[in-house]
């Protein structure tokens, strides 16, 4: 074992293991950082960032020991700013077009971001109030980056926003779907404490065609903002699956951030399939879990693994093992119906077809069996294609179709931002992209009563 | 290896670095280990009547996470009895023979007070004596100091009596609160000054204390100004030292003195006239040890520019030195960026945007990417966007073809042979 793996995790006291992993800036390191800022004028990374926040400003706050300020110019243009900091691929975006790339290395505008929001939620900030009342009312379904980014920019523009929430907490996605040590819960909880500061209604446990009718919804408001993301991981469609021991990455990871964590992992072999951020997840929740061994199988091969290369490093750092091109064939079980095994395939790439896509297929005679304890399945998320046909709204296999520049649905009083609107073409996987569309769902909102552009960012 | 030594005023040094008259030099064993670190002299800490200080003395200025861009005192001379300074001058000359020491002094504006302690202190061996006309705060409030160094006639009686009983060369420390140090400088020189250093610290008050409303720093809720040194005055320290060298009524060697904190630095002092240099603030920040790299960076710039001793660059910038009225009108600079090596941060652009003269476009090129160009004909060369510009390389400032012969200001006058107020009339 080697000694990073033995310094990172702990086999004695599990639950340190998803303590967040990186301790954030001091304030010593903050300052010297922010010095180190250019404060460019028209600067790139303000346009690489998805929610266009003003960076050299929020750096020059940090650097003048204006950090309430600095949180404020965060959030403005980004609702959900801190857990940004946390989970946006910076090196793609902000910090790969800082201009110091070609000279020193990149400001760490991240960490930064995150010093700076962390100062406010440690200080229990609040730092947005609520407009005048305008007497126009909007029911968003889910609480999730983009619903809540869409009421807060409701909120302060004066609409009645009530936001209808299926789980017990709202935050969606950062809340329950990324791992405590990269995300705790108290961030994605203190950005929804932010929201309810501009008079947003969050009604959790609320789940919309259960608790309350989506005709009642359609009928009670004037707007209705469609904001549910995305549903559970779908079937492997081998045997096998309903086996004890065969688990839903989401609803996983959800566990390791809902309930105390145990022991039953420790000493256990452990894949999971696909190679997705949420499969590192898994994999890396495993890890912490105590897993003596973690392996990700991938039916395609590195080049088309869709996790950030942050998260890939994240995983090769925790032991995680990466199995490119492996597909399962069956998951097997013992006397007791546990998982003992599963069954797979080696796979080969076609050449690209039509979609530029290169296609896997099996390698005749390559089949071998890996003794596992447990099997993880992070293949990617179904629809809530039910609830989408309830609205009576157009889509693609769950995706519903927009107007790209309203992100108004069939239905010319819904809306609909973030995952819902994720795929077939359309639409950002990325946290910050759906904060982006929940402002802009929301100015396109005020622009159909006001007639007029009237951006708050 | 080039000869380091200097000679100033007959006063032998092995290299151009002294310690100033300061904390660092208040004791024989803090002089002793300068020595042992590589300082060439030192100018014992003020010698005169023991002071009472306060408690809480320093306080310093930091600029965007720089610590000690500036650095202010309220610390008086020394608060040890003479016979003490006297003894441990005596042993430590005696450990270091070819070092330099020389005795700053201060006492009342009295004949016999200067001959009295003239007297004492060359009788134990010094190499030289520094007479303390600059101390801004505490002793100018006794008639010492700043006090006596503002005054040019006190300036050049005081020099005048040390110079009575004197054997040691003479050297005259000027305060830099005054509107024209040359008059002080020349007023020194005629009390028979064989040198002069300069400058002294600057009235200052390091801040204020934002929450309890506190100068900084405080002597129990109360503040007083101190004495400002520190890399900040290094230019205000560079123009005292230039206009007294190209003076041609003060014909002393001069010892540069303020802000000095590398072998750059002094070459730079050199140059502008300094036969040597005294450094207290940033030994006072780094500690001792910054002397090596000082001499081995002045020792390789003599090498690399095949100068034989440092002596040779003494007052080498001076004739550069002029006044406004001298500078070539006709000359013409711009700026021209290098878009190859420009990181595209548009500080310059702003920069000139906003407060300068609206001459740096924001342009695409042909091929999408985005570049800075500069419309030369409405640049001044102020040099502003060079100066923001964080990349070396980035931004030139070009000297253009001279269309017109080089005209002053004075010489324009003098050909237009008209009254200097008569209305500058610019055609565009």
């Amino acid at each position: 074992m080697s000694t990073v793996k033995q310094s990172r995790i702990s086999y004695d006291h599990i639950a340190t293991n998803f303590q967040e992993v990186h301790p954030g800036l001091s304030n010593r390191e903050a300052i010297e950082e922010a010095n180190r800022c250019l404060y460019c004028y028209d600067a790139p990374c303000i346009t690489a960032c998805p929610t266009g926040i003003d960076i050299p400003t929020f750096i020059k706050k940090i650097a003048s020991g204006n950090v309430k300020g600095s949180a404020t110019t965060i959030m403005t243009a980004n609702p959900i700013g801190a857990s940004c900091s946390r989970v946006c691929p910076t090196e793609e975006l902000c910090e790969g077009a800082c201009v110091l790339n070609h000279s020193t290395k990149p400001i760490m505008i991240g960490n930064l971001q995150r010093y700076a929001t962390d100062w406010a939620m440690k200080n229990d900030q609040i730092l947005f109030k609520a407009g005048k009342k305008n007497g126009t009312s909007v029911a968003i379904i889910g609480g999730g980056p983009a619903g809540l980014s869409a009421a807060r920019e409701l909120g302060i523009l004066g609409y009645d926003v009530t936001i209808f929430e299926a789980a017990e907490h709202a935050g969606g996605l950062n809340t329950y779907g990324i791992v405590s040590f990269r995300l705790p819960k108290e961030v994605s909880f203190w950005e929804v404490k932010q929201v309810e500061s501009v008079d947003v209604t969050i009604k959790t446990n609320t789940k919309v065609g259960v608790d309350i009718s989506v005709r009642e919804i359609l009928d009670n408001y004037d707007i209705v903002i469609l904001a549910i993301g995305m549903s559970s991981v779908p079937n492997l469609g081998i045997e096998g699956e309903d086996l004890q021991g065969v688990y839903d990455a989401i609803e996983f990871v959800k566990q390791t951030k809902t309930h105390p964590i145990t022991d039953e992992f420790l000493g256990k072999k452990i894949v999971v399939i696909g190679a997705g951020n949420t499969a590192i997840d898994g994999a890396t929740c495993s890890v912490r879990l105590g897993a003596e061994n973690v392996k990700i199988l991938y039916r395609r091969s590195l080049e088309e693994m869709t996790a950030y290369d942050f998260e890939y490093e994240f995983a090769k750092q925790d032991g995680v093992e990466f199995r490119w091109l492996t597909a399962p064939l069956r998951i097997i079980g013992d006397d007791h119906g546990n998982v003992r095994a599963i069954e797979c395939i080696k796979m080969e790439l076609t050449e690209a077809g039509e979609d530029g896509r290169r296609k896997p297929i099996p390698v005749k005679g390559s089949e071998f069996v890996l003794e596992v304890d447990a099997v993880i399945k992070a293949i990617g998320q179904s629809r809530y294609v039910s609830l989408i046909d309830e609205m009576n709204l157009e889509h693609d296999g769950g995706v519903v179709k927009i107007n790209e520049n309203t992100y108004q649905t069939s239905n010319k009083k819904v809306f609909a931002c973030g995952d819902v609107i994720f795929g077939k073409g359309q639409g950002e996987a990325m946290v910050v992209s759906a904060a982006q569309q929940g402002k802009k769902t929301a100015y396109a909102i005020h622009q159909m009563f006001t007639k007029t552009a009237n951006e708050t960012a | 290896m080039a000869d380091l030594r200097i000679n100033l005023a007959g006063i032998q040094s092995p290299n151009p670095f002294w310690l100033a008259s300061a904390p660092p030099t208040n004791s024989g064993y803090q002089v002793q280990r300068a020595f042992e670190a590589g300082w060439g002299g030192a100018v014992w800490k003020t010698l005169g009547e023991p002071i009472l200080n306060v408690s809480s003395r320093f306080a310093a200025v930091s600029f965007n996470g720089q610590r000690v861009a500036g650095f202010n005192n309220i610390e008086l001379i020394t608060d040890r009895p003479l016979e003490v300074n006297l003894k441990e001058i005596a042993e430590t000359k005696k450990k270091f023979p070819n070092h330099t020491i020389i005795a700053s002094l201060m006492v009342e504006p009295k004949q016999e007070k200067w001959h009295e302690i003239v007297k004492k202190v060359e009788a134990i061996g010094v190499d030289g004596l520094e007479l303390n006309f600059g101390c801004p705060h505490g002793m100018a409030e006794r008639g010492m100091g700043s006090a006596s160094g503002q005054v040019p006639e006190l300036v050049e009686k005081q020099t005048y009596w040390v110079k009575e009983v004197a054997k040691t060369p003479v050297i005259v420390k000027l305060t830099p609160n005054i509107t024209d140090i040359t008059v002080t400088a020349e007023a020194a020189t005629r009390g028979g000054a064989d040198a002069i250093s300069m400058i002294n610290t600057i009235n200052s008050l390091a801040g204020v204390d934002i929450d309890t409303w506190n100068t900084i720093p405080h002597v129990a809720g109360k503040g007083a100004h101190g004495g400002y040194c520190g890399p900040a005055v290094k230019p205000i320290a560079l123009n005292m030292v230039g206009e007294c060298a190209r003076n041609p009524h003060i014909n002393v060697p001069i010892s540069g003195i303020g802000g000095i904190s590398s072998w750059r630095d002094t070459v730079e002092f050199l140059l502008m006239g300094a036969t040597g240099v005294q450094v207290c603030t940033a030994a006072m920040h780094h500690g001792f040890r910054i002397v090596e790299d000082m001499i081995e960076g002045l020792n390789n710039y003599l090498d690399d520019k095949g100068i034989a001793s440092v002596m040779d660059i003494v007052g080498k910038s001076v004739p550069k030195y002029s006044d406004w009225g001298n500078l070539d009108l006709n000359y013409k600079i711009v700026a021209r960026i290098n878009n190859d090596i420009c990181i595209n941060c548009n500080k310059c652009h702003i920069a000139c945007e906003d407060t300068s003269h609206q001459c740096i476009d924001m342009l695409k090129a042909a091929n999408g990417e985005s570049i800075l160009q500069v419309r030369e004909e409405d640049c001044v060369g102020c040099n502003l966007c060079s100066i923001v510009c964080p990349v070396d390389g980035a931004i030139d400032m070009v000297e253009l073809p001279n269309e017109l012969p080089p005209m002053t200001w004075n010489e324009r006058q003098a050909a237009l042979g008209t009254m200097a107020c008569d209305a500058d009339i610019i055609k565009r």
